[in-house]
């Protein structure tokens, strides 16, 4: 598929990722086998990694989850540098992601947790007691507006008139 | 004292009697009085305006850019409208005298119409069109003369059927490609053939070429860029479906100089000027709006593509329309006319689409689909369109 197609094809499933091939190809004007190679080869060469539902947790109160966004500084070591230590922290189950940032600090870590209890925990008995690790500044998330690009709890109602000229 | 009241009759004008009123008003009225309609009705883009369109206006409203425009609009909109014209479409403009900003390019069909003619002259109108064509001409005290493209020419405009209707009061021609109901398009060899028995009967063209950005196939042909028409073509468009600002009014008049400032002359004495803030908006529209642009005309290429097919798989033959956002498939296998199929349509299915006759008489046997709507929409639409046919069989 040509590249543009192809870009095509990957802004169709960012935004539905549960449209079927047979819907896509119709789409993009392209036969059925072409889309379904093609994905076949993005989800290869991890262009496509996954294709998560983005839920708004706070709708499903049973499942109140509380993220943390923490600062990290770190001591890099030599050879490796920051990837080592990245790589260490980025394996606990309860990081969600791991960024390297210039400024302030090196690593912004993301946790998510039941509580802030056990946020707090892991923090400090988990993450500060690794080595490298200088300091943290741990963050609650309060509220979230906008998530991967997709605006939370947005008011989508179609606002013009069913039939104009 | 005995004070007679003036019937109806006599208080209105004759002209404005003889209008009938818009054959969409009660499909709107049926179709908002119900819940849970899925509307193919809708003329107008389903995005919101980008955002920073929307935010160049917000700032400069707090600057307090509250205030009139220059007539013609402010000349730094006029530039670059210039500049795209010319990028774009290949025909160049000056932005001093020969562009005019109206309210919408509505705005530019009345007022060429009004600075052209003189009561009795015909204009000759390309079937089916946009609904205020016919009636705008009589308003201006002109008479509109149709002339019928059909499907079978995929409703492009011949120049046997343009010369069948040309008499010696034919004074100007007004078409749209791409077209809005049939959203089909003409080439430029196409438009070239026309250009010749325009020349040869000496017809001002307005061209209304507000959806010229939304083709799929094939980029567009603006009718001034031919040889020797940019002396005799009005051209009209506006920022309405592309950059999805129907709301803001903003649309303008290119064309020779002695028309434009014909123009100007109603435009100042009428509006004054257009709205400043949808000014600004547009202006940041074309400065930086064409990401955005394209990404919508994707997207509306991409359910162009799937409406069609699907119409064909449910059984309703539809040309492939190659620009604007709509669809207009014929119902004559239906049996219905399609006045009675698109009011059934909506009292038993919920689908709302607008009946083709209101287009024009060459449309009767069509329904007129906007597929400026969610993919989710189209699918829902489309499942509901089958099952009535299935049950109309
Ligand atoms: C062919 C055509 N011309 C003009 C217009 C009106 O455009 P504007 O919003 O710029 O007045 C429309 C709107 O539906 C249209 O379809």
């Amino acid at each position: 598929m040509e590249r543009e197609k192809q870009r095509e094809l990957l802004h169709i499933l960012e935004e539905n990722g549960r449209r079927s091939a047979e819907t896509i190809a119709t789409m993009l004007g392209t036969s059925i086998e072409e889309v379904k190679e093609t994905i076949e080869k993005l989800e290869k060469e991890k262009i496509i990694i996954k294709y998560p539902a983005i839920v708004n947790w706070e709708k499903v109160d049973e499942n109140d989850l509380v993220t943390a966004m923490i600062d990290v500084k770190v001591t890099p070591k030599r050879e490796v540098g920051f990837d080592e230590i990245a790589e260490r922290i980025y394996r606990f189950p309860e990081v969600q992601s791991v960024y390297l940032m210039s400024g302030a600090y090196d690593l912004s870590v993301v946790i998510e947790g039941k509580t802030m209890r056990q946020v707090a925990q892991f923090v400090s008995e988990k993450l500060s007691a690794l080595d490298s690790v200088i300091s943290t500044t741990t963050h609650f998330i309060l509220k979230k507006y906008k998530h991967d690009g997709v605006i939370l709890e947005k008011p989508e109602d179609d606002k013009r008139m069913v039939v104009t000229p | 004292m005995s004070m007679q009241q003036m019937t109806t009759n006599q208080r209105l004008s004759r002209t404005i009697q003889q209008i009938p009123p818009s054959g969409i008003r009660r499909f709107f009225e049926l179709a908002s009085s119900m819940e849970g309609v899925v509307s193919l009705g809708v003329g107008e883009p389903d995005f919101v305006t980008p955002w920073h369109m929307r935010e160049a206006a917000i700032t400069s409203l707090e600057r307090g850019y509250t205030a009139y425009t220059s007539n013609s609009g402010m000349y730094e909109l006029r530039e670059e409208i210039c500049r795209y014209l010319s990028s774009s479409f290949g025909v160049g403009y000056n932005p001093n005298n020969e562009v005019l900003i109206t309210v919408g390019a509505s705005e530019g069909i009345d007022i060429a119409l009004r600075a052209l003619l003189d009561p009795g002259d015909e204009v000759l109108v390309v079937e089916p069109c946009y609904v205020s064509y016919d009636p705008v001409v009589r308003l201006a005290g002109g008479v509109p003369v149709a002339v019928r493209t059909s499907l079978e020419d995929q409703f492009k405009l011949t120049p046997e059927q343009l010369e069948a209707q040309i008499t010696d009061r034919t004074k100007a021609i007004i078409f749209c490609f791409p077209n809005n109901p049939t959203g089909s398009i003409m080439t430029k060899e196409e438009l070239n053939a026309l250009a010749r028995v325009i020349e040869k009967h000496d017809l001002i063209v307005i061209s209304d070429e507000i959806y010229a950005e939304l083709t799929y196939d094939t980029d567009h042909t603006s009718f001034a860029s031919l040889p020797g028409m940019k002396d005799r073509t009005i051209l009209l468009s506006g920022f309405s479906k592309a950059f999805a600002m129907t709301g803001w009014r903003i649309g303008y008049a290119a064309g020779p100089e002695d028309i434009i400032q014909a123009m100007v002359k109603i435009h100042q004495y009428t509006m004054l000027c257009a709205p400043i803030m949808g000014q600004v908006a547009a202006l940041e529209a074309l400065r930086h709006g064409m990401d955005e642009k394209d990404r919508m005309v994707e997207s509306y290429r991409q359910r162009r593509n799937y409406i069609v097919k699907a119409f064909e798989q449910i059984g309703l033959t539809c040309h492939k329309p190659e620009g604007a956002f709509y669809a207009f498939p014929s119902i004559a296998s239906s049996g219905m006319t399609a006045e009675d199929f698109a009011e059934k349509l909506i009292l038993e299915q919920k689908v709302a689409v607008v009946p083709g006759g209101v287009f024009g008489d060459g449309g009767a046997l069509h329904i007129r689909c906007s597929y400026a709507t969610s993919m989710e929409n189209l699918e829902i639409a489309i499942e509901r369109i089958d099952q009535f046919l299935q049950k109309h069989k």
